[in-house]
């Protein structure tokens, strides 16, 4: 008897009933286990224990089920979010102030480049940069091959601290500031779509948004876009040793990218998501092979409509050949009698050849 | 000490039921995850997705959908789709139907007016035309015979130009309708990448896919029944180049106003970042040009695109794009479109005045063309019988001369309708001869149901024939004398 009881299958119960009917069901053999459990009093203890530790780990799934299953949504269940502006909305605006976005919108692009991704380097260069109102290179070192402004800085947060302050001390007439890596591709001209009605006196901090437990932060790769007066808090939180320090001493380094977050929150700033009105996030960690991978596994009948945004703005992890592939593919591929009489204009740069 | 054993096993069952529990939990949780999976990508619910997305005729395809974009004006698109009508034949094989032509299925043939996939065997599910050859490299041009015969036969009234693909090759439809725009498929000609070598006029790769018009078909039929054409060899392209040229059909320039190529026969990624080679170079027909000049804004296709890639270049033509871009490139309108009357669309006061003068170039060109130069095929001219006065109405000398002179019945002439007739040319007044009528139908078959009348013009001084703008005239001048 007490061996039917040991090896009584609870598993046939779980695998013919669905979720919801399982939580009921649970509930019922939970009480069973207990019965069965008190009944065995006199029987063997190790059994007991057994018996008890299962019922115990029920009871904690059934607690945590929400949790579990929810991993995933949890990360994107984001406070903020930023949306471009709609037609609508711009069509409302008089041509003069449409002239005056245009010229608030301008941004100033800071690449954190190295020596050693001269490759990447070079071809951000003559890709998507060309594209910025200001395009800065910000290396760890100098390099002969190609022109930066040298920070002579290994730590990762404190040449971005560096480059942050060299770039507001240099903003010129610049209102927003895009930071990137070398592997970032950029079409910097819908992010001045999604930012176009935005306050750059205003706090702004975004780019893909995630969260680290209580931090929520925005990803590097992904691209970090700061507002002006984002910048010009973060410059005198930068003073503050105690909250933003310049080097951290513990033995575990958080990422760049998370203290940038830190300090910004201290500051009130807080980090928002960009998305277009699917839902879509605009910034994208992922470069586009493998989203478009990860679409034919998910969606195999709508693969590039459940993929990615029309208007996205980054990509990350881009090899330089995704980067000039990209490139033809934003600035010049398209199928002929497809307009879209969009709003606004942005011209072609000076002095370029690949778009 | 005796009260200890027991206790230390009811401890120890208890940890060992709680971690075989979480184990079998977590390992259920994954399972049900799995399974959800496995009911969404169901194979019936494909086949629903299937059925939505396009109608089945026999063994080609016809898009319901004929994706769109919300907010998009595709009015230019949407004629040249209605006027230059494209049949894609994909060569593919059993082997490849799930790996490969399945994409192409999902991509870029939606834009096609009519899709057929050839194949050694028959498949009426996905569907497939069985063409009664083996696989393989040396079946090539057998497939290519049969594969154009068999279009030949089914669906040569249903379509004016018929493209032969690879399943990897990607093909933009709405930019090789720009090409064929300013071509009529009365014209012996083909279009493609051009290669020398083998032939006089060259050929076109296979890879990279060709086109050719309804004549240029004709005279392939035409060519094998006279066997001026036979299977001379396997290599598909260059055999097909080889009766092309036999059979008088005219290898096309396919490249854009800048001479930058359209058709490619490598992925856009090598011709973007490679260095020309020597054998590459021998083999190109124009010179090859490096870097971003190797390829056309308007480009047509891409060769050896494998799965992935297809929805690559699927979204970065179709979806992918910066906003409020002006292209540097603006491709010139083909002739008898005018982009005049897209004007209207919700064209707003922000950047108007900059977006006509950059996006419609050509505004005052069209509007004497439309005086002068009426649209091509569809017209008629040849010295009218009546005599023209100043405020004549040409429609009903049109259609007197129908009833008169063509002898068709007058319900059939009440029922034609015209976009426009015209006296064509400038006013001879010193010669006192009529001018010539330019009558643009409303209907093909009805054009062609007149046309078809023509002996009846046998003898008299009158005549009826195709008009056609300067351009094309003179390239019929070089056509004809071969």
């Amino acid at each position: 008897m007490l061996g039917d009881v040991c090896s009584h299958s609870k598993q046939d119960s779980w695998l013919n009933k669905d979720w919801k009917d399982r939580r009921t069901t649970g509930g019922t053999t939970v009480v069973t286990l207990l019965v069965s459990a008190i009944m065995l009093s006199d029987g063997c203890s190790f059994m007991k224990g057994m018996l008890l530790g299962g019922v115990f780990c029920l009871v904690l799934s059934f607690l945590g089920s929400f949790n579990f299953s929810s991993e995933s949504s949890t990360e994107d269940h984001h406070h903020h979010h930023i949306y471009a502006p709609t037609k609508d909305e711009l069509k409302r605006l008089s041509d003069s102030r449409v002239e005056e976005l245009k010229n608030q919108v301008r941004v100033y692009c800071i690449i954190m480049v190295q020596p050693k991704t001269l490759v990447y380097w070079a071809t951000v260069l003559d890709t998507w940069s060309k594209h910025c109102d200001n395009a800065v290179f910000y290396t760890s070192e100098s390099s002969k091959a190609l022109e930066a402004v040298d920070l002579n800085e290994k730590d990762d947060w404190a040449r971005l601290r560096k480059a942050l302050i060299h770039a507001y001390e240099n903003a010129g007439d610049l209102r927003w500031f895009f930071v990137a890596q070398p592997t970032t591709f950029a079409i910097i001209e819908n992010l001045k779509y999604l930012i176009l009605a935005k306050d750059p006196n205003e706090p702004f901090y975004l780019g893909n948004a995630v969260k680290s437990g209580e931090l929520e932060y925005v990803e590097y790769s992904s691209g970090i876009v700061l507002s002006y007066e984002a910048l010009k808090r973060l410059m005198t939180m930068f003073k503050d040793e105690g909250q933003c320090p310049e080097r951290t001493h513990t033995l575990w380094k958080m990422g760049e990218d998370k203290q940038l977050a830190l300090c910004l929150k201290y500051a009130g700033v807080f980090a928002e998501n960009g998305e277009d009105r699917h839902g879509k996030g605009l910034f994208n960690k992922q470069n586009v092979v493998n989203m478009i991978k990860q679409s034919m596994q998910d969606n195999p009948t709508d693969v590039v409509e459940g993929c990615c945004p029309d208007m996205a703005v980054t990509y990350g992890g881009m090899s330089p050949n995704q980067m000039h592939v990209m490139m033809f593919g934003v600035y010049r591929l398209r199928p002929y009698g497809h307009d879209f009489h969009d709003w606004l204009t942005f011209y072609p740069p000076k002095d370029s050849d690949n778009d | 000490m005796k009260t200890l054993g027991p206790r230390i096993s009811f401890y120890a069952g208890f940890v060992v039921g709680t971690l075989t529990l979480s184990v079998f939990l977590r390992q259920l949780w994954f399972e049900r995850q799995v399974s959800t999976l496995a009911r969404d990508l169901d194979y019936q619910q494909q086949l629903e997705e299937e059925k939505k997305m396009w109608k089945k005729e026999g063994s080609a395809l016809y898009n319901l959908k004929h994706p769109h974009h919300i907010g998009e004006d595709s009015r230019m698109a949407d004629e040249l789709y209605k006027k230059v009508r494209i049949l894609c034949w994909v060569m593919t094989g059993p082997k490849n139907l799930e790996t490969k032509t399945r994409h192409v299925k999902y991509t870029w043939s939606r834009h096609c007016n009519i899709l057929v996939f050839m194949s050694s065997v028959d498949d009426p599910d996905f569907p497939t035309v069985g063409l009664g050859t083996k696989e393989g490299r040396d079946q090539l041009y057998w497939k290519t015979i049969r594969a154009y015969h068999y279009v030949y036969e089914h669906y040569a009234d249903e379509a004016d130009w018929f493209l032969k693909a690879d399943d990897d090759t990607y093909v933009i439809v709405d930019n090789l309708r720009w090409i064929l725009a300013n071509h009529t498929p009365d014209e012996p000609i083909y279009f493609g990448r051009r290669f020398k070598l083998f032939t006089k006029q060259g050929y076109m790769s296979g890879g990279a896919g060709y086109v050719l018009s309804k004549e240029a078909l004709r005279r392939f039929i035409e060519g094998f029944k006279s066997k001026q054409c036979t299977h001379t060899s396997s290599i598909e392209d260059a055999a097909m180049g080889q009766c092309m040229e036999k059979v008088g059909v005219l290898a096309g320039d396919s490249r854009d106003s800048f001479h930058r190529e359209t058709f490619h026969p490598f992925v856009l990624e090598q011709h973007l970042t490679f260095r020309s080679f020597k054998s590459f170079e021998s083999y190109c027909y124009y010179p090859v040009l490096e870097g971003p000049n190797c390829c056309s804004d308007m480009s047509v296709s891409f060769h050896y695109v494998d799965a992935v890639g297809m929805y690559l270049m699927e979204y970065y033509t179709y979806h992918l794009r910066a906003f409020g871009y002006r292209y540097r490139y603006q491709p010139p309108t083909p002739p008898g479109y005018s982009i005049n009357k897209f004007e209207s669309w919700d064209a707003g006061k922000k950047d108007k005045k900059l977006e006509q003068k950059l996006v419609h170039p050509d505004l005052s060109r069209t509007d004497k063309r439309q005086n002068e130069d009426p649209p091509p095929v569809d017209g008629k001219d040849g010295p009218a019988a009546a005599e023209e006065s100043a405020s004549e109405d040409t429609e009903a000398t049109v259609r007197g001369f129908i009833k008169t002179h063509l002898k068709l019945p007058e319900d059939t002439v009440k029922n034609i309708t015209f976009d426009r007739v015209h006296r064509i040319g400038a006013k001879r007044t010193r010669t006192g001869r009529p001018r010539p009528i330019g009558a643009k139908f409303g209907h093909f078959k009805q054009k062609e149901q007149v046309k078809s009348r023509g002996r009846e013009l046998k003898g008299s001084d009158l005549s009826m024939n195709n008009q056609f703008p300067k351009e094309i005239l003179e390239r019929h001048k070089v056509l004809f004398s071969i």
